[in-house]
């Protein structure tokens, strides 16, 4: 195994060859923030928080901008985390995450638990410039046990990803394009019809925000506990349960 | 470090409300309209969220009570979902509601009215807020915060934050109490028991010195509504409803709330945004009914406390068979707020406040459901069809302050024919305008964040439409 060597914020760090900025970010103790990513599932760079600048080595070449959880490590990389460029454009995508659907805080049932929240704490966003949508969005709890709302979706992927990755069973996609995208069940039937979902609840535990909550979750109840993911995911990898 | 307080009346002046008084060719007052002209929208956006979710979305409705929706909310709900909700979750429902009751009759006697009654109806406008009455009577006005905020506690203990808790649910409640905030609740008890009884005695006095006030401020016969326990008690939380007329005669009783629409409809005029209930067996607008405090104490045989029983009796003196002066909402709020603390201190014994079986489970076993409970204003409805999975397809909210609408349009017609005097409006009669709507403690003032300060607008319309003359505030 190769080590490479690269520098993040003036840090002089050693990664692995198959490691990705993010990687030796956390494992150094760099915050980057995240949305889209979840330990031991496939990063897709959907959220575009996690952007860093990549030093262009030239004075008259600007710094690249790449998402650090999908851009691997390169020997010599000078890489910048924090800079004021990237803190405008980390809170901007935020802004415009909050302003593309209806995220109602106050009444949402992962008020307090949302990493949405969490992030537009982070960043700093205390108002939102841009014009909100306001789309007509769905609701759908015709699922016995979960349901989804569509109006706190940020398209993120997360619930996509563990049941197809983790559970196999690859309820979850997405349909459509650019703004009028969403996250559907089976061939866009509704969740209750989907013959593929299994019900075992991932989904619910992968989803960053209010999206996919239990049924008869109120206000702020959507406290969801992720290690049961990584547990999962940990003993899958390590074979831990076979003999 | 200094400390800035302003009140600008600037910034509440953006026309919630307005009054338009129309004069005769004659120059005589011809017709008053208290028009409502904010509008929330709540009925409509409430469409397609899922039934859970209710009580949290409609508690933010209003910033004084929001636990009287999250309430009627949360009954709409049991009834959706047909279940009897573990009697620790009714008990611990009704003490919330207690606290409330408290904090927001508080707040509408001590901060909101009471700088007309101790600083008087004509004195200075700068002055008539609750900073005046902190300057004159510091006392009293600090036992009516401290009372206040012994309701709000009540309220965090359980739901975990003073305003907008979403703590009651379909099928019961989320927490319940620790010892320690019973034993924080056992110890206040006595000081606000005897602001209670202070408020009380401090109002009876004043009386004497608002004979004309009382006789004017929508002094006339309508019918009452309220809750009542199974054998005519005052509830605030359950049971059934009962009218009865001025005389004091019951005219209906047993009557089931999920009916209510068999006796109560609601008629629409184009120049407000608030409907205008009326009792349907007698039409609109013979129909007229009030609902609150004073309609409760009306309506009610019996508290159950002593003390307040004991004021009950006296209060009933002042009317024959029915208390019927708006004025006297007042004296009701306030011996409403010692039933409240009497009920509060025999229930803290029981042993329900600390249980844990608090939240029954069940699917959507009916489409349709409507919960009903005493809100500080009066009674309030809510009515909710779902679709089998329990999305909503349709909300009518039945609230308090609209039931009173026609009464508070006759109660300010009452007080502009008594006191206009010529076109020019006094600040005075604008004042007294305000106190007669302030009765009624309308969720409009709450709204607002009103200090003593409605955002008021009168308008003075001759007999052509002109405007003759306007006050804004």
């Amino acid at each position: 195994m190769t080590v490479k060597t690269l520098t993040i914020d003036d840090k002089l760090v050693s990664a692995r060859e198959q490691d990705t900025i993010l990687d030796v970010a956390r494992e150094s103790g760099i915050p980057i923030p995240t949305l889209c990513h979840l330990d031991g599932v496939k990063d897709v760079g959907a959220c575009r928080l996690c952007l860093v600048e990549i030093a262009s080595g030239s004075p008259d070449r600007p710094n690249r901008l790449q998402p650090a959880c999908v851009t691997k490590v390169v020997e010599g990389m000078v890489v910048y985390t924090a800079t004021e460029r990237l803190k405008k454009y980390r809170r901007m995508i935020v802004e415009l995450l909050f302003s593309e659907r209806n995220h109602i805080c106050s009444v949402c049932v992962a008020n307090g638990h949302c990493e949405l929240q969490d992030i537009a704490i982070t960043v700093g966003m205390d108002h939102v410039r841009y014009e909100y949508v306001s789309p007509l969005c769905e609701v759908d709890i015709t699922h016995g046990l979960f349901g989804v709302d569509q109006n706190r979706c940020i398209l993120c992927t997360r619930c996509v990803r563990v049941c197809d990755e983790i559970e196999g069973a690859h309820t979850w996609d997405v349909a459509g394009r650019g703004i009028g995208a969403r996250v559907i069940t089976d061939l866009h039937q509704s969740w209750g019809e989907a013959r593929s979902c299994t019900s075992c609840g991932k989904c619910v535990l992968a989803c960053p925000t209010g999206a996919i909550f239990r049924q008869g979750a109120t206000v702020a109840e959507m406290d969801r506990d992720r290690s049961r993911l990584s547990v999962l995911m940990t003993a899958r990898e390590k074979r831990e349960w076979i003999g | 470090m200094t400390q800035r307080i302003m009140i600008d009346p600037v910034t509440r002046i953006e026309g919630h409300a307005k009054i338009s008084i129309h004069l005769d060719d004659a120059g005589q007052v011809e017709d008053v309209r208290f028009h409502v002209t904010e509008f929330r929208g709540f009925e409509r956006f409430c469409e397609g969220r899922p039934l859970w979710e209710m009580p949290g979305i409609t508690a933010r409705i209003c910033g004084i009570c929001p636990v009287s929706h999250l309430l009627a909310s949360a009954k709409a709900g049991d009834q959706i979902l047909a279940v009897m909700v573990p009697p620790a979750a009714d008990t611990l429902r009704r003490l919330m509601n207690l606290g409330q009751i408290i904090q927001s009759h508080a707040l509408s006697f001590f901060h909101l009215s009471a700088p007309d009654f101790v600083l008087g109806m004509e004195s200075e406008p700068a002055k008539r807020n609750i900073f005046g009455l902190i300057a004159e009577d510091p006392a009293f006005a600090r036992s009516g915060i401290r009372l206040r905020q012994f309701g709000q506690e009540i309220i965090e203990m359980l739901g975990g934050q003073r305003i907008h808790p979403a703590w009651a649910t379909p099928g019961g409640v989320r927490s319940s109490l620790q010892k320690s905030d019973l034993e924080q609740i056992r110890e206040h008890l006595p000081e606000v028991r005897a602001t209670a009884i202070n408020a009380i005695g401090h109002f009876k006095r004043m009386l004497e010195q608002y004979r004309e006030e009382s006789q004017i401020f929508g002094n006339f016969s309508t019918l009452f509504l309220g809750l009542v326990g199974p054998d005519g008690a005052w509830e605030h939380y359950d049971g059934r409803l009962r009218f009865v007329d001025s005389a004091g005669n019951c005219i209906a009783e047993r009557l089931d709330p999920a009916d209510y629409k068999k006796f109560v409809g609601e008629a629409v005029e184009s120049w407000s945004y608030l409907k205008f209930p009326y009792y349907r067996p007698m039409g609109y607008p013979d129909g007229i009914y009030r609902v609150g405090p004073l309609a409760r104490l009306n309506v009610c045989s019996y508290i159950g406390t002593p003390l307040a029983d004991k004021e009950l009796r006296e209060f009933r003196s002042l009317g024959h068979g029915a208390v019927s002066s708006s004025f006297f909402y007042h004296y009701a709020r306030i011996i409403e707020i010692l039933a409240a603390i009497e009920k509060i201190e025999a229930m803290l014994d029981d042993p329900n406040l600390m249980s844990s079986r608090l939240r029954a489970s069940a699917g959507i076993n009916r489409l349709e459901g409507v919960g009903v409970s005493e809100a500080p204003r009066g009674t309030l409805f809510h009515h909710y069809h779902v679709d089998e999975h329990g999305l909503i397809k349709k909300v009518n909210l039945v609230i308090a302050t609209g039931q009173n609408n026609l009464a508070m349009n006759r109660t300010v017609a009452q007080i502009a024919r008594h006191y206009i005097r010529g076109t020019d409006i006094s600040e005075g009669m604008l004042n007294r305008i305000e106190a007669g709507i302030r009765a009624f403690d309308p969720c409009l003032s709450c709204s607002t964040h009103a200090v003593g300060m409605m955002p008021l607008h009168v308008e003075l319309i001759g007999p052509g439409g002109e405007v003759l003359d306007e006050v804004q505030r």
